[in-house]
């Protein structure tokens, strides 16, 4: 576990993608098998263990730790797993290998899981003991793609990233036979049907660079508030992932009825009624659920609205322009559920602009710009896509409250409630956890250290001074919040440190954009 | 004679009316107590301060000459009005003290900020036998082991071995950590030349007139920096001087960088958990090993300690004493 627990340790830290690789590639000719074939699939998210909950956890904590000390470390450090790695108690460390680690989750049953996990946690190191609990719960969170798993083996051998990438969705943890091929040995045969391929993603723009360009080079569509999901049917498998490979079949059996194709199509999954999309919020109702009841199928129907074709009828169009990939698209006839989202009429950037700013439906996030002649790429080139959004609403608020915050802000005030003026009054209207550089965070957590005038448990009350502006996507009228009004993804986009409070706005302003 | 009218804080820090000093004073007093030489407990403008001649030296370093009206050495006992002061190795940064404060058969210890660690740069921690021992907090939850340094040291060598053509800079506070970071990896073997930020200099040159072997320590203020290590104060990273070295791995020495999100948020790459502060196990295990009738928590985690307090049943308050910088490690 220790040369594991160190990797995780080191990817978690390094930021440039080809130290990440040395460092994967290093690890991967230094460890022997099967260990580094269960350290790939863990890193690739390819390895199905037992998922431990965060409760089972907590429960196994509070055995070992005093239940206020274990609150109050949670409350800094701001990760579960990682705080219980620290605070477990020092047992007889006897380095077990990530095998047997991997064996325990793998094989272990309900019962006995909690002994099991307890008992680990004793042999390991802190820094183990972290890099346990992390794939225990699932959650490496190293930024380690597969494509650059990939690249990693391809450095290590031979075979090349796209000979690699051609076997990849056949093999099986801990790869074994990858690894003799690599050494030297027999290429492994490819038994994956319907994978997944690795998506081309866009980059925001606005006007300002967008007349830079020449709009006849571009296609233009709405931007649809779903999920980006690649729909495969090949040799009769069909599969839905997510835009990160992730496989969502189970969850939406109505769509994989409609994929009546050959090929591998790229798209929005939305929830529609009666020709209409229905808003984000009706697909997360489907979304994460291991079965769908025929009520939830009837109630909210899933499809598909697609906009690009990676294969067609076993021909690869991943190299030919967009325009040519769109005419197949545009060719076929998917059915009821499935449809191929419209490309917008403009001649200039004004034209697309005055389309963006009124858009036929309210679940349009704005618009997307493609290209005519790019060729489909994985990842996210610079240029030849972009996404246009709708611009926020903004007003001028307080901050009223501030709480720490977890994961990476944790340690500092990041929670942020804010208020408008109401008569006056200060009366709060929501809250921002992001939207400021690491830079305004030490300088907004320094304010709140500065200007707490009460403390209620966690969350500091502040001396009404500091004027942010919060920018927000949507406003609804909302029972459970006393403004009356709650945001939509509300976040800081300006500190007006220069704004005196008492210029800042009233409720009656935010009232007013319903 | 009570605890709280022998020593109690105030807006100005500790006050001790009896003996008319404050310790580590945060704002100008007529007459102050020192216990080590970071800015935010040694500050400029006191009438008088008394403190280690080490810890004087560092503030005449740090600040000029004129940083107080007069100065006194710090003897192992000294009587001051009503009331009799000790300084005892505090073993954070050379020339660390805890400050003892008797009177009246009641003897209070100020620990300032302490560690028990070994440190190679400074003389170790000196348990005194106390009836209030006032303890800082700044790593007081039980989240807070801190490694054996040697492994950390390790960890920067193996990282210099694995990228040998990237500078290695490492972010160490200029008093103490700095000295600290450098004497480990002498420890640990390292003979090759370190380069040290323009601000290290000073104080490093004072740590090895006072005998602590740093090898050798080159500038890194040339254009081009030969040396793949370079140690620097973290403010360093912020500024253009950091432009000079490329495709840099930035390392922080640090108890901080025992959790993640710290080290995170630093935008560090090589998170190195070297500190001069007590750790949980450190810091509980001196309040045990002292067993004082009553614990009083300064700056930090305070809460931390409270509980730990409560549950070993010792008497503990926290004096909420702002403006001691936690970061500052």
């Amino acid at each position: 576990m220790k040369g594991f627990a160190a990797l995780l340790e080191r990817l978690a830290f390094t930021p440039a993608r080809n130290a990440k690789l040395q460092l994967l590639q290093h690890y991967l000719e230094r460890t022997p098998d099967p260990d580094r074939g269960w350290a790939l699939a863990a890193l690739t998210g390819d390895l199905a263990l037992r998922r431990v909950t965060p409760s089972l956890l907590r429960a196994l904590a509070a055995e070992r730790v005093d239940a206020e000390l274990l609150a109050l470390s949670y409350d800094f450090v701001g990760d579960l797993a990682e705080t219980i790695a620290l605070v477990w108690p020092e047992g007889a460390e006897d380095d077990p290998s990530l095998s047997q680690a991997v064996a325990l989750l793998q094989g272990t049953g309900k019962a006995a899981l909690p002994g099991a996990i307890a008992a680990m946690l004793d042999r390991l190191g802190p820094s183990e003991r972290l890099a346990f609990l992390k794939l225990a719960t699932g959650n490496l969170r190293v930024g380690v793609s597969a494509r650059m798993a990939r690249m990693a083996l391809a450095a290590m051998g031979v075979p090349s990233v796209p000979e690699i990438e051609e076997i990849w969705h056949g093999l099986t943890p801990p790869y074994a036979p990858l690894f003799g091929w690599l050494g030297g040995g027999a290429r492994p045969e490819s038994a994956a049907l319907a994978p997944f391929r690795p998506v081309m993603l866009s980059t925001p723009t606005d006007l300002d660079e967008l007349r830079a360009l020449e709009p006849g080079d571009y296609f233009a569509e709405w931007k649809w508030d779903g999920i980006r999901v690649q729909a495969v049917a090949e040799g009769g498998m069909r599969r839905l992932y997510s835009r990160t490979g992730e496989d969502i079949s189970h969850a939406f059996p109505d769509v994989m009825e409609a994929m009546d194709f050959h090929g591998s199509a790229d798209g929005e999954l939305i929830v529609r009624r009666e020709g209409e999309v229905a808003p984000f919020g009706e697909l997360q109702k489907r979304l994460n659920r291991k079965t769908v009841g025929k009520g939830l199928l009837a109630s909210h129907p899933a499809g598909l609205r697609l906009y690009d074709l990676l294969l067609w009828d076993g021909r690869d169009l991943r190299a030919e322009p967009l325009e040519a990939r769109r005419r197949v698209l545009e060719a076929v006839d998917f059915g009821a559920r499935i449809d191929i989202s419209p490309l917008l009429d403009f001649a200039t950037w004004e034209d697309l602009a005055a389309l963006r700013a009124e858009p036929p439906a309210a679940v349009i996030e704005g618009v997307m710009v493609k290209r005519r002649d790019s060729a489909y790429v994985a990842g996210r080139p610079r240029g030849p896509w972009f996404k246009w959004k709708r611009d926020p609403m903004v007003v001028d608020a307080v901050l009223i409250y501030a709480q720490r915050g977890h994961g990476k802000r944790s340690g500092f005030h990041s929670d942020f409630t804010f208020g408008l003026w109401d008569g006056g009054e200060l009366v709060p209207v929501g809250k921002a956890y992001f939207g400021f550089t690491d830079a305004e965070l030490r300088e907004l957590d320094r304010f709140v250290r500065q200007n707490t005038v009460e403390r209620y448990g966690p969350v500091r009350a502040l001396a009404p001074k500091l004027v942010v502006e919060v920018a927000f996507e949507g406003l609804n009228r909302s029972a459970r919040h006393r403004s009356g009004v709650a945001m939509r993804f509300p976040r800081i986009s300006r500190i007006r440190w220069d704004k005196p409070a008492a210029e800042a706005d009233r409720l009656e302003t935010l009232e007013a954009m319903l | 004679m009570r605890a709280d009218s022998i020593l109690f804080p105030t807006e100005a820090g500790l006050f001790c009316p009896e003996g008319g000093f404050h310790i580590d004073p945060l704002r100008p007093v007529e007459r102050a107590l020192i216990t080590h030489g970071h800015s935010d407990h040694a500050r400029f403008g006191h009438g008088a301060v008394m403190a280690t001649a080490e810890t004087l030296e560092i503030m005449r370093l740090r600040m000029g000459d004129g940083f107080a009206g007069a100065t006194q050495l710090a003897e192992a006992e000294t009587r001051i009005g009503g009331v009799t002061v000790g300084f005892h190795p505090a073993g954070h940064v050379l020339g660390s003290s805890q400050i003892s404060v008797e009177a009246g058969g009641c003897r209070i210890v100020v620990s300032g900020d302490y560690a028990r660690q070994p440190n190679p740069t400074c003389a170790p921690f000196q348990p005194v036998p106390c009836d209030v021992f006032v303890t800082e907090a700044t790593f007081g939850l039980p989240v807070f082991r801190f490694p054996e340094p040697s492994t950390q040291v390790a960890k920067l060598l193996a990282s210099m071995a694995e990228f040998p053509d990237r500078p290695h800079l490492v972010g160490a506070y200029a008093l103490g950590k700095a000295q600290h970071v450098i004497a480990l990896l002498r420890e640990a073997g390292y003979d090759a030349p370190i380069a040290i930020h323009g601000a290290l200099k000073a104080l490093c040159d004072f740590y090895t007139s006072r005998g602590i072997d740093l090898g050798a320590l080159v500038p890194a203020t040339a254009e081009d920096v030969a040396a793949q290590l370079v140690i620097a104060p973290p403010s360093a990273f912020a500024s253009p001087w950091v432009q000079r070295f490329r495709d840099p791995v930035i390392g922080f020495a640090s108890g901080w960088m025992a959790v993640r999100a710290r080290a995170r948020q630093r935008g560090v790459e090589l998170p190195l958990v070297i500190s001069d502060h007590v750790d949980w196990p450190a810091l509980t295990g001196t309040l045990a090993e002292l067993a004082p009738s009553e614990v009083w928590v300064t700056h930090g985690a305070e809460e931390g300690v409270m509980r730990w307090c409560e549950l070993a049943q010792i008497p503990a308050r926290p004096l909420r004493l702002v403006g001691y910088e936690d970061e500052a490690e």
